[in-house]
């Protein structure tokens, strides 16, 4: 069964890690919409 | 995880059938994976943020899973990982991740 496809994505990238911007972006690509997309800084 | 990060996934929570919500983290540690990973399957283990005693039960996945690159394009994943999935340990993200998961 297919993870990302045409599934609602909550994408929580962090600073040091990967962004939030790109993880939208391979959701995207993999038939998948983007909810919220957030880059964190984890302390 | 961020408050505000927080009270945004409660109310897409409740704005969407949770069965068509995926988180995918991209945090660089596992320590920051699991907690994340948690606090979106069985509520903030803090007690910080709105989703403290939320048992929202998402699915979830540290963006490095090859469940997840699989279903990405070659030069799409290379673009926008490229370098990060050789530098951080995706085994042990990937594991950190999927133990919350199966929770």
């Amino acid at each position: 069964m297919s993870v990302l496809k045409d599934k609602q994505v909550i994408a929580l990238g962090e600073r040091d890690g990967v962004s939030g911007p790109a993880i939208a972006a391979i959701a995207k690509a993999a038939g998948a919409s983007v909810a919220f997309t957030a880059t964190e800084c984890f302390v | 995880m961020d408050l505000e990060s927080q009270e945004k996934i409660l109310r897409l929570s409740q704005e969407h059938d949770p069965k068509d919500l995926v988180v995918l983290i991209g945090a660089p540690d596992p320590e920051a994976a699991e907690i994340t990973a948690e606090t979106v399957v069985s509520g903030d283990p803090a007690f910080a943020g709105a989703l403290a005693g939320t048992q929202l039960g998402l699915s979830v996945y540290h963006v490095l899973d090859d469940d997840v690159k699989a279903e990405v394009p070659d030069d799409v994943w290379d673009d926008q990982i490229g370098v990060m999935a050789d530098v951080l340990e995706a085994e042990d993200l990937v594991k950190a991740v999927v133990s919350m998961r199966q929770a």
